[in-house]
C-alpha cells in the first residue's frame, strides 16, 4: 500500500499517512513557476534525472509544490526545480549560488541539517554532481521532509565552495566526497583522505574509469 | 620562595640543566584503536592533559570495503547480500530501505502479507542488534552481567530469525518486491512466547543495569549534547532522541505498514550518556509492543513477495528513501539509468554521522570517560567505514 506513495502521479494514495504532518496547505498555488526554467539558463543539464521532472506540476502535492514556491520566488532564474515528488524536492543551482540558496533553507525554510552529500560521476557530460540530502528535526511539518540540493561541477578541475559554514553536518560527508571523486571542497578543512588506506595512490575511487582489479 | 626563573638561573650557574615545561609538553598524543579491545576496528586519537581530553580526531576505514563501488558492478538483485555486511547485526535494516529505494525505481509492489513479515524481521533483528550493543556498553563499563544476559537472550531472536530466514545472522531476506519466504509453520506462538519471556528479562536488565547507582554514578551528565547542537551535528537515532528531539523515521515517514501500528517514539531530554544508553532501551521494549501487533495484523495467507521479472530494471530515476535502524535513520540514494544495475549507490548510515558528535563531546571529558560516551554513541564502525 503505502510503496505506492511514492509513485507521484497517483495522488489520491498519497493523502493517507503523509499528509497528516502537514499542517496548513495553500490551495491554489501557481503551477507554472515551477516548471523548470531552462530556457537562457546556463545551468548544465540534468540529463539523467530530467525524465523526471514534473510536467504535470498538477498532480504534485501541495505542500511540496508550495517549499519549492518559497525558494523559486526567492532566487527565480537561479535555481531549478527538477522535481517534487511527495515528501522529496530536488533543486538545481550553480556552484557560486550554493551557499546563499543553502543559507536561504536553513534560515528560512527550516532544514536544519544535511543527512548525506553523495557524489555522483558523469564521464559522458564530463561533470560531477553532487547532492545534499537536508532534512528538519526541529519543523515538525518538514520531519518527513528530504530537500535535495544539487550542483555540478567540472570532472577536470573539480571544485566547488563548501557547505560547512552553513550545514555543520556536511563535515565528513563532503570529506568522503573529496576522496572518493576527488572533488575539493574550498572553505573545507580537511580536504583529506579519510576512509581509503593511508598510502592510496590511485585516482578516486568512485570515478567512473577506476575499475576493480579483476572485473 | 624564589620564583621559577630565579630558580632555574640558580640552577644553570650550578650546571645543572632545568628546562621549564612549555605547554605542548604537558599533552601526550595517545592512539585509540584500531586494535584497541575497547574501539572496534575505529582509530581516533586524542590529546590528552593530565587526565583531560583537549583534542580528538577520528581516523575511520580500517573496514572499509567499498559497498559502493561494488554495488555498480551487480544487478538490483545480486547486491543484496554484500550490502547487509557493513551491519551483519541489523541486516535486515540495511537491506530494508535499499529494497525500498529499487522497489520505487522499478515500481514493483509488495504484497501485503510480505510486507508485515518484513517489518517483524526488521524489528526483531532491531532487537539483535541492540542487546549486542547493550553486552558491549555493559562490559566496557565494567559490568560484566550486562555481557552475559544479552548475548544469551540475543540467541532468542537470532533463532526466530534462524526458523525465519534460514540463517542466524546474515538473512538477506528482503528483496524488492517483498521477502525471500513465508513464515514457517507456528512461527506467530514462538514469538509470543519469546517476547513475553523477554519482557520480563527487560524489567531485570532495568533494575540490575540501569537503575544500578554506579552505572547511573559513570554516565549521568557525562558527554552533554545539546539540542540545539544534536541537531546542527545531524546526529540520528537514540543519540539524537536522547537529547530531546522525538525523531523516529517509523514516525515521522512510515514505511510499508508501520502507520497501521500504534506506538509511542521514544526520546528523553536527559542529553547525556545516560539518556543515549537508555533510549535503545526503551526503544527495545517499544519494539516489543510493534512486533505483536503486527503479529496480530499479519493476514493469515497470501503472497510474500512480488513475481519479479529477471533482471529487475525501472526508467532512470532517482530514488532515495529511508527506514529507522539500530543506530538510526539508514538512508539509500540510488540512481538509475534505466539498466539492471544500479548507477550509483550512497548508503547514508546513522554510525557515520554520529561520529561527528564523537570529537564534539571527547573534548573537555576525562579519559577515564571516553569508553562510556564513546559506546553510547551507539556507534557501529564497520557500517560507518562501509
Amino acid at each position: 500500500m503505502n510503496s505506492d506513495c511514492y509513485q507521484y502521479n497517483n495522488t489520491s494514495k498519497t493523502s493517507g499517512t503523509r499528509d497528516n504532518l502537514v499542517s496548513g496547505e495553500a490551495p491554489g498555488t501557481p503551477s507554472s513557476s515551477l516548471k523548470p526554467a531552462t530556457a537562457g539558463n546556463s545551468m548544465p543539464s540534468v540529463s539523467s534525472s530530467s525524465k523526471l521532472s514534473t510536467g504535470e506540476s498538477e498532480l504534485v502535492p501541495t505542500f511540496e509544490k508550495r517549499i519549492a514556491l518559497e525558494i523559486t520566488t526567492k532566487f527565480s532564474q537561479l535555481v531549478h526545480v527538477i522535481f517534487i515528488k511527495p515528501l522529496r524536492i530536488k533543486i538545481a543551482v550553480e556552484p557560486s549560488n550554493i551557499v546563499k540558496v543553502a543559507t536561504f533553507i536553513r534560515d528560512d525554510l527550516g532544514f536544519d541539517h544535511a543527512e548525506s552529500v553523495a557524489g555522483t560521476d558523469y564521464p559522458k557530460d564530463n561533470q560531477i554532481e553532487v547532492i545534499y540530502h537536508l532534512g528538519s528535526y526541529s519543523k515538525i511539518e518538514l520531519a518527513g521532509h528530504v530537500l535535495s540540493l544539487t550542483t555540478r561541477t567540472n570532472r577536470d578541475d573539480a571544485r566547488l565552495p563548501s557547505l560547512i559554514s552553513v550545514y555543520k553536518s556536511v563535515e565528513y560527508h563532503e570529506r568522503e566526497t573529496f576522496e572518493m571523486l576527488g572533488v575539493y571542497f574550498e572553505g573545507h578543512p580537511r580536504n583529506e583522505r579519510f576512509l581509503l588506506p593511508e598510502d592510496w595512490a590511485d585516482i578516486p575511487p568512485l570515478r567512473k574509469e577506476f575499475r576493480i582489479k579483476g572485473r | 620562595m624564589a620564583n621559577v626563573e630565579d630558580q632555574i638561573n640558580e640552577s644553570q650557574k650550578l650546571g645543572i640543566e632545568i628546562v621549564k615545561e612549555s605547554e605542548e609538553d604537558r599533552l601526550m598524543t595517545l592512539s585509540v584503536g584500531p586494535q584497541h579491545p575497547g574501539s572496534g576496528h575505529f582509530r581516533f586519537t586524542v590529546k590528552v592533559d593530565g587526565d583531560y581530553i583537549v583534542h580528538c580526531v577520528p581516523d575511520p576505514g580500517y573496514v572499509h570495503r567499498g559497498e559502493e563501488k561494488m554495488t555498480e558492478y551487480r544487478n538490483f538483485i545480486q547486491n543484496i547480500p554484500h550490502l547487509e555486511r557493513p551491519v551483519i547485526h541489523d541486516s535486515n535494516n540495511i537491506t530494508y530501505s535499499y529494497s525500498l529505494a529499487v522497489e520505487e525505481l522499478t515500481g514493483i509492489e509488495v504484497p501485503r502479507r510480505g510486507q508485515f513479515i518484513r517489518a517483524i524481521a526488521s524489528e526483531l533483528n532491531r532487537q539483535v542488534y541492540t542487546l549486542y550493543w547493550l553486552a558491549i556498553y555493559g562490559i566496557f563499563l565494567g559490568h560484566s552481567t550486562m555481557f552475559m544476559w544479552p548475548t544469551g537472550d540475543r540467541e532468542l531472536f537470532i533463532d526466530l530469525l534462524e526458523a525465519l530466514t534460514g540463517a542466524r545472522v546474515t538473512h538477506a531476506f528482503n528483496i524488492p518486491g517483498g521477502v525471500r519466504n513465508d513464515v514457517p509453520n507456528g512461527f506467530k506462538d514462538r514469538c509470543l512466547r519469546q517476547i513475553a519471556y523477554y519482557e520480563k528479562r527487560l524489567k531485570e536488565y532495568e533494575d540490575i543495569f540501569y537503575n544500578n547507582p554506579l552505572v547511573r554514578q559513570r554516565t549521568e551528565g557525562i558527554g552533554i549534547l545539546t539540542k540545539e547542537d544534536a541537531i546542527s551535528l545531524g546526529v540520528t537515532g537514540s543519540v539524537l532522541r536522547a537529547s530531546g528531539v522525538p525523531y523516529d523515521i517509523r514516525k515521522v515517514e512510515p514505511y510499508d505498514v508501520y502507520n497501521e501500528i500504534d506506538f509511542k517514539v521514544q526520546y528523553m531530554k536527559g542529553c547525556d550518556s545516560f539518556s543515549r544508553a537508555y533510549v535503545p532501551f526503551l526503544d527495545m521494549r517499544e519494539s516489543c509492543h510493534i512486533i505483536r501487533q503486527l503479529l496480530d495484523k499479519m493476514p493469515a495467507s497470501g503472497e510474500v513477495r512480488a513475481k519479479l521479472q529477471s533482471n529487475p530494471r525501472g526508467p532512470p530515476g532517482e530514488a532515495y528513501r529511508r527506514v529507522e535502524s539500530g543506530r538510526g535513520a539508514l538512508g539509500y540514494y540510488i540512481i538509475s539509468d534505466g539498466s539492471p544495475k544500479p548507477y550509483r549507490v550512497k548508503i547514508s548510515v546513522g554510525s557515520f554521522r554520529n561520529m561527528l558528535a564523537l570529537p564534539h563531546l571527547l573534548v573537555g571529558a576525562k579519559m577515564g570517560d571516553m569508553p562510556v560516551i564513546y559506546w553510547a554513541l551507539n556507534y557501529w564502525p564497520v557500517e560507518a567505514d562501509r
